[in-house]
């Protein structure tokens, strides 16, 4: 287990590593230069000079990259170009909102995901399973701007029960938003609900049609007892991994749907950063989404193979 | 001493073998059990000529503004309405699907043939460098696709070749990743252990026996893969990030329509009703193929 968690642990790293390589140069080199970008096209070449000094856009590429990510990696993310703020405050407080949509999407999708995932399993190509099959296959590639814009034309235009926009006060507390954050929370849940709902029925199905299962029903013990010690307890193995995945697949949606609502995330802080071109932010955004997203891909793993040994040793 | 037998039983395999149904006659036959499937299918093939011919049999040019007519609501003279500069809203769809086709559909293409060529190679000579180009990908597929098609974006800037370049380039590490896997399993075969005895040439070897064997699963996974391409395109479009106006795009039209939703309701209800039916039927084709290609199991 320990090789194993070292081994993906080295991935992780290696993904940061490549990734924060692709990010500094598709952001810092090709682009052209930064300093006639600051300064606009007409500045004094004296003026250009300097500010490339002060940037440290004199020095050799590899220096300028190694510089970088040392500095992100402890934490000076730098200003930010377009509104001279602090990045790495700037950040940490949209972290906190995403964080809090990202939990109300969870608890959306998560528990009726399993559910109904088991369900269809039980009810393997009767109707009920149909309904549900056909309904999450269709679910499941829908983009979020196109639910989240059904969403916000059902409830808060015609219904007017939730608010269509969700910009909400900085440092306002969790309760006092909760109602701004329903329908951005259920539009990122649609399509990863869909997500578990498949796969939780597919490893449900398969449990089912293992021969210990069988022989646990033809031995005579009782439908709800092999449920819970035969199915359940191997058919939500791979449930945990998907769940893991899910919240990677949220991050995703997250960019697209808080700038649907205009909630003040990560994701809409990124598009922000690109339409002003600020690049120390769109860095910044870009590593911590990389981050966050192969750090919960580690935890799927982990957690996987902690339940499954059978994967330690692959 | 038994040769005369060994003749024999060869024949009968190989009588066998010719009284087995043909492949396309099975996977016609599995078909026929997937009515979702052929509906999907049937629904996908009409946006496929209607992104075609559509944009020749529109009623109006859609670029054509008509202030006059602006935000009038859906009747026989425009089934779909008209939009805030009084642009025929149905006409504008049908020409924007061509959009979508177009840039999603050569993106996913680019990504298949490059994909498959580097998964092929590497599968099949392995080594350091099959090494270095596999985790290389492991790590491209553990950053999220519509981040990298930002920063991408950020740099070679929102154009149509770019967002194919994009497109291409976010799901060719996937596409190399499932040839590769198949070809590792297929070059251990016995048939092509024989055409290599047999001394043929590679190319031989990759065409006529190897990539054969791939087809169905290159075709679920393309397929499967362009839908992506239609979600990724519309969502760039939508954030302003991909075409750019006054271009009829599915997600720019309906970033437009957000702010009229109370008075014209049907600028924002029509593209989206298409871009999900498109989808809706974009999956349910492809979920159809893998079942016929895979009849058992069958779900990823």
């Amino acid at each position: 287990m320990l090789r194993f968690t070292l081994r993906r642990l080295g991935f992780v790293l290696l993904t940061f590593l490549i990734a924060s390589l692709l990010i500094f140069s598709l952001t810092e080199i090709l682009p052209g230069d930064v300093a006639t970008m600051v300064l606009g096209r007409f500045a004094a070449p004296s003026a250009l000079q300097n500010l490339r000094a002060k940037l440290g856009l004199d020095r050799p590429v590899y220096i300028q990259y190694i510089s970088w990510l040392s500095n992100f990696v402890i934490g000076k993310w730098g200003v930010s170009i377009s509104t001279n703020a602090d990045v790495l405050g700037l950040v940490m407080h949209r972290l906190r909102n995403s964080g809090m949509l990202a939990l109300v999407g969870c608890l959306i999708y998560i528990p009726p995901g399993i559910f109904l995932g088991i369900v269809a399993a039980f009810r393997r190509n009767k109707w009920l399973d149909q309904i549900i099959s056909m309904t999450s296959l269709a679910f499941i590639g829908l983009p979020e701007f196109v639910t989240g814009v059904i969403l916000i034309a059902i409830f808060a235009i015609k219904l007017r029960i939730f608010p269509a926009s969700s910009a909400i006060d900085p440092g306002a507390s969790f309760i006092k938003i909760l109602p701004q954050l329903i329908l951005p929370g259920i539009t990122i849940a649609l399509t990863n609900l869909a997500y578990v709902i498949r796969m939780t029925r597919s490893s449900t199905v398969e449990v089912l049609q293992t021969e210990y299962v069988r022989s646990a029903y033809l031995k005579g013990l009782r439908p709800g007892y092999v449920l819970r010690k035969h199915v359940l307890k191997n058919a939500l193995l791979p449930t945990v991994t998907i769940i893991a995945i899910s919240i990677a697949y949220l991050i995703g949606g997250l960019i697209i749907t808080e700038s649907l609502f205009s909630y003040p995330g990560v994701g809409r802080l990124l598009l922000f950063a690109i339409s002003h071109r600020d690049l120390p932010l769109i860095q910044a955004t870009s590593m911590l989404i990389v981050l966050i997203f192969s750090v919960s891909n580690f935890f799927a793993d982990i957690i996987y193979a902690y339940l499954d040994p059978r994967i330690r040793y692959k | 001493m038994n040769g005369s037998s060994d003749e024999k039983s060869a024949n009968e395999d190989i009588q066998v073998l010719q009284d087995q149904p043909k492949k396309l006659t099975i996977y016609w036959k599995r078909l026929k059990r997937q009515p979702f499937a052929v509906g999907g299918g049937i629904i996908f093939l009409f946006f496929l000529l209607m992104a075609i011919i559509g944009p020749l049999i529109v009623p109006y040019n859609y670029q054509a503004q008509d202030i006059a007519n602006r935000l009038k609501p859906p009747s026989l003279a425009h089934f779909y309405g008209t939009d805030q500069y009084g642009r025929d809203v149905f006409s504008r769809i049908i020409v924007g699907s061509r959009g979508i086709f177009l840039l999603g559909g050569s993106g996913t293409l680019l990504a298949v043939i490059i994909g498959a060529t580097l998964g092929l190679l590497s599968g099949y000579y392995g080594g350091l460098s099959d090494e270095v180009l596999m985790r290389l990908f492991d790590v491209l597929l553990s950053i999220p696709p519509i981040l990298l098609a930002l920063v991408l974006l950020v740099t070679i800037g929102p154009s149509k070749p770019g967002l194919i370049l994009v497109v291409a380039l976010l799901y060719l590490p996937i596409e190399a990743r499932v040839m590769r896997s198949m070809v590792l399993s297929l070059k251990m075969k016995e048939f092509v252990e024989a055409a290599k005895i047999r001394g043929e040439k590679k190319l031989y070897i990759w065409f006529r026996e190897i990539l054969p064997n791939t087809l169905g699963s290159m075709l679920v996974e393309g397929s499967m893969r362009f839908s992506y391409a239609i979600f990724l395109v519309a969502s760039l479009g939508f954030l302003g990030l991909g075409v750019q106006p006054p271009s009829p795009d599915w997600g720019l039209q309906i970033n437009e329509a957000r702010g009229w939703f109370s008075i014209a309701p049907w600028l924002l209800i029509f593209p989206a009703g298409t871009i999900s039916l498109l989808i809706i039927a974009a999956n349910l084709m492809t979920d159809g193929l893998r079942h016929v290609f895979y009849p058992i199991g069958g779900e990823i």
